[in-house]
C-alpha cells in the first residue's frame, strides 16, 4: 500500500509498504478513505519530537471502513464505517474507566521509553507520533491497523459526508475539550484562543457553542483570523498589536475569564523569551518554546482558567509563575479523551450546529502530501486544513 | 559507588527481577537515537545513568533493596494466585528460566547466564493467601537474596494494589562471570516492566505490541 512515511527531520515521502495486518486478536484493519494531516504533525516534520525512526508510517487523523476484524473483536463487523480517535485506549484500566482515555495505562508498549525521556509515567498509545507513545504506525495510507478496535472506532451511521464527521478524530474534540476545561459560566465569560491554527478555530467555536460571552482570537495570519472572525470572534493581530494592552481593552481591563493557548510547543513570537526559547530548542536543551503559553498567564483574568489543547514536551522555564500564582490561575491540560467526546460532537453535527468541514482549505491525495506537509508549516496558500484522499 | 560495583548491582537486578534483553534493546536503541533530546531530559532533571545507580537503595547491612508497587484492577486473591503459582513466575519475569517447585515451601530458581545457568533453593517465608507472600534463598545460595508480594485493596473499588520488595547481597564468585556482559541493566526498570507486564497480563490479557506491524524499513511485516 501507499503510505506517508517520516524519512528524517524535514522529511516525509510517500513509500510503498506492506500491508497491515492483525497482530492480536483485538485489533481491526481499516481501509482509509480520507485522512489528514494535524498541526501536531508539524512536530514530527520539524524533528522536534524525540524517538522517531526513520521509516514510521504517520498520520493520527482517519476514517474508512472496517475490512477485517480479529476473533475478539465485538462490536465491529467488515463494512462498517467507522471514525478512529487518535489516541489508543484499552477501555478496561482505571484511567479508561474514568473516562480518561489518553491516560491509558496499557496501551503503549513503550511506556519505559517516555518514562526515560519525560521522567515520569507514560500516557497511551497514539497512532503515527513516536515510539515513545507507542511506535503505533499511523493512518496516512491506504489501511491502518487499529488496535483494542473495541474501544476506540465509532460507527458512523448517517449519510454525513467523510469531511464533516473526519475531524472527530481529534481536532473537533481537542478544540471541545479545550473549550470544556475552561468551566465557561454561559453568558458573561468572556475566551481568548492563542492559535487560529485549525483546534484553536474549534476551541473559538466550541466555547461559543458552550456559552461563552464573547471569543477573542489571537493570530498573526490574516486568512486565520478572517475564518475566525466568520464565527463571529474578534481577533487580534500579534504582529500589529500588543497583544497584552488589547486584551486588556477588549475586556475592561480585566483580561479575559479563560485563556485557551492552542499553539503549544512551537510557538513563535518575539522578544528575548522567545529568542531564548528557539535557541534553546535548536540546541535540543529544550523541548518547548512557551510564548504563547507565557502570553495565556500574563493576560488571564483573576481567578481564571488556562486551558492547553496544545502539545508540550518537555521541561520549560521562565514561566510567569508569579502572575499565575498573584491571580490564581486554574491550568487544565493534556492529550484529549476523544473517546468520551465523538457520540455527543457527531450529534452535534447531526443536529446541524456544527458543520466541521468548514476549516478544510486543501484537498489532495497522498502523492502530494509531502509538498503539502510543507504548504502546511510555512502557512502558504491560505493553508489551514489539509485533507487527503488515499485513492486518489 | 565504583563503575564494577554498579554494573554487579546492575546485572544481579537483572538476574534476580529482569525484564528480557529484547525489550531493553528497543529501549536503548531509540534512547541513543535521540541521545540530544535524552540527554537533556536526564541534565534537566538531574538523572544521569550514573545519579540513577547511586538512588539503589541499601539496607544497613549492605543488602541492596528494589522496591516497586502497581494497581491491578483485579481482586488480591486472583492476584495472589497468580504469583503463589511459583513455577509459572518466569512468564511474568523474563529474566527467570525456571522455578522447580520442590516442595509446599521450597522451591530451586534458575536463571541463565554467559557461563550457564546459575540457580539457587528459595523457601516461602511468609504466606497470607491474598495479602502477603515472602520467600528467602536458604543459606549458602549463590545468590543471597530475599523478596516480597503484598497485595492490598486499592481504595475507591480500583482493584489492588500490589507492592514488592526485593533485597539481595552483591557476591562475588559464580555471579562475577556474568557481570561484564549484562552491565548496565538497572534493578528498578527491570521490575516496574515486570510489574507493567502483570498488570497487563491481568486487566488485559495480552501484552499490547507493534512486533509486526508495516513501515517503511526493510523487513518490516505485515503483507506485500
Ligand atoms: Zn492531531
Ligand atoms: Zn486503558
Amino acid at each position: 500500500m501507499k503510505a506517508i512515511v517520516w524519512q528524517g527531520a524535514n522529511h516525509v515521502g510517500v513509500e510503498t509498504v506492506p500491508d497491515p495486518t492483525l497482530l492480536l486478536p483485538s485489533d481491526a484493519i481499516v481501509r482509509i478513505t480520507s485522512t489528514a494531516i494535524c498541526g501536531s504533525d508539524l512536530h514530527l516534520l520539524d524533528g522536534v519530537i524525540p524517538s522517531m525512526d526513520r521509516g514510521d508510517i504517520l498520520g493520527h487523523e482517519f476514517m474508512g471502513e472496517v475490512v477485517e476484524v480479529g476473533r475478539d473483536v465485538k462490536t465491529l463487523r467488515v463494512g462498517d464505517r467507522v471514525v478512529v480517535p487518535f489516541n489508543i485506549a484499552c477501555g478496561v484500566c482505571d484511567p479508561c474507566r474514568r473516562g480518561l482515555f489518553s491516560a491509558c495505562d496499557n496501551s503503549n508498549p513503550n511506556h519505559r521509553m517516555a518514562e526515560a525521556l519525560y521522567g515520569a509515567v507514560s500516557g497511551g498509545g497514539l497512532f503515527g507520533y513516536s515510539h515513545m507513545y507507542g511506535g503505533y504506525a499511523g493512518g496516512q495510507a491506504q489501511y491502518v491497523r487499529v488496535p483494542f478496535a473495541d474501544v476506540g472506532p465509532h460507527k458512523i451511521e448517517s449519510d454525513l459526508r467523510d469531511e464533516q464527521v473526519l475531524f472527530l478524530t481529534d481536532i473537533f474534540p481537542t478544540g471541545y475539550q479545550a473549550a470544556e476545561n475552561c468551566g465557561i459560566v454561559p453568558g458573561r465569560d468572556v475566551v481568548a484562543v492563542f492559535g487560529a491554527g485549525p483546534v484553536g478555530q474549534f476551541a473559538a467555536r466550541s466555547a461559543q457553542m458552550l456559552g461563552a460571552a464573547h471569543v477573542i482570537v489571537i493570530d498573526r495570519v490574516p486568512e486565520r483570523l478572517a475564518m475566525a472572525q466568520t464565527a463571529g470572534c474578534q481577533t487580534i493581530n500579534y504582529e500589529q498589536d500588543d497583544v497584552l494592552v488589547a486584551l486588556r481593552e477588549a475586556t475592561g481591563g480585566r483580561g479575559p475569564d479563560h485563556v485557551i493557548d492552542a499553539v503549544g510547543m512551537e510557538a513563535h513570537g518575539h522578544g528575548p523569551g522567545a529568542l531564548v526559547d528557539t535557541a534553546k530548542q535548536r540546541l535540543k536543551l529544550s523541548f518547548d518554546r512557551i510564548t504563547a503559553l507565557r502570553w495565556a498567564i500574563l493576560s488571564c483574568a483573576k481567578g481564571g482558567t488556562v486551558s492547553m489543547p496544545g502539545v508540550y514536551g518537555g521541561l520549560i522555564d521562565k514561566l510567569p509563575m508569579g502572575a499565575a500564582f498573584a491571580k490564581g490561575l486554574t491550568f487544565k491540560m493534556g492529550q484529549t479523551h476523544t473517546q468520551r467526546h465523538i457520540g455527543p460532537l457527531l450529534g452535534r453535527i447531526e443536529a446541524g450546529e456544527i458543520d466541521p468541514s468548514f476549516v478544510i482549505t486543501h484537498r489532495a491525495s497522498l502523492d502530494q502530501a509531502p509538498e503539502l506537509y510543507k504548504t502546511f508549516r510555512n502557512k502558504h496558500d491560505g493553508c489551514i486544513k489539509v485533507v487527503l484522499d488515499p485513492w486518489a | 559507588m565504583p563503575v564494577a560495583e554498579r554494573s554487579m548491582v546492575g546485572t544481579l537486578g537483572l538476574a534476580l527481577m529482569g525484564a528480557g534483553l529484547r525489550s531493553a534493546r528497543p529501549l536503548q536503541k531509540i534512547v541513543l537515537g535521540s541521545v540530544g533530546a535524552g540527554l537533556a531530559a536526564m541534565a534537566a532533571t538531574g538523572r544521569n545513568p550514573l545519579a540513577t545507580a547511586l538512588k539503589i537503595r541499601q539496607t544497613p547491612s549492605g543488602d541492596v533493596l528494589v522496591g516497586d508497587a502497581v494497581t491491578i484492577g483485579v481482586p488480591a486473591d486472583e492476584l495472589y494466585a497468580r504469583w503463589r503459582d511459583l513455577a509459572s513466575l518466569p512468564q511474568l519475569m523474563t529474566h527467570l528460566q525456571r522455578v522447580e517447585v520442590l516442595d509446599e515451601r521450597r522451591s530451586r530458581w534458575t536463571v541463565s547466564a554467559p557461563t550457564g545457568e546459575v540457580s539457587w533453593e528459595a523457601e516461602i517465608t511468609t504466606d497470607e493467601p491474598g495479602q502477603r507472600l515472602g520467600w528467602q534463598s536458604v543459606p549458602g545460595a549463590t545468590i543471597d537474596n530475599a523478596g516480597e508480594v503484598q497485595f492490598r485493596p486499592a481504595p475507591g473499588g480500583r482493584g489492588t494494589e500490589v507492592i514488592v520488595h526485593l533485597t539481595y547481597r552483591p557476591p562475588g564468585g559464580t555471579a562475577g562471570a556474568v557481570l561484564a556482559r549484562l552491565a548496565g541493566e538497572e534493578p528498578a526498570q527491570q521490575l516496574r516492566d515486570d510489574l507493567m507486564r502483570f498488570k497487563r497480563e491481568q486487566e488485559l490479557g495480552f501484552a499490547p505490541t507493534t512486533d509486526g506491524q508495516s513501515s517503511g524499513r526493510a523487513n518490516a511485516g505485515g503483507s506485500a
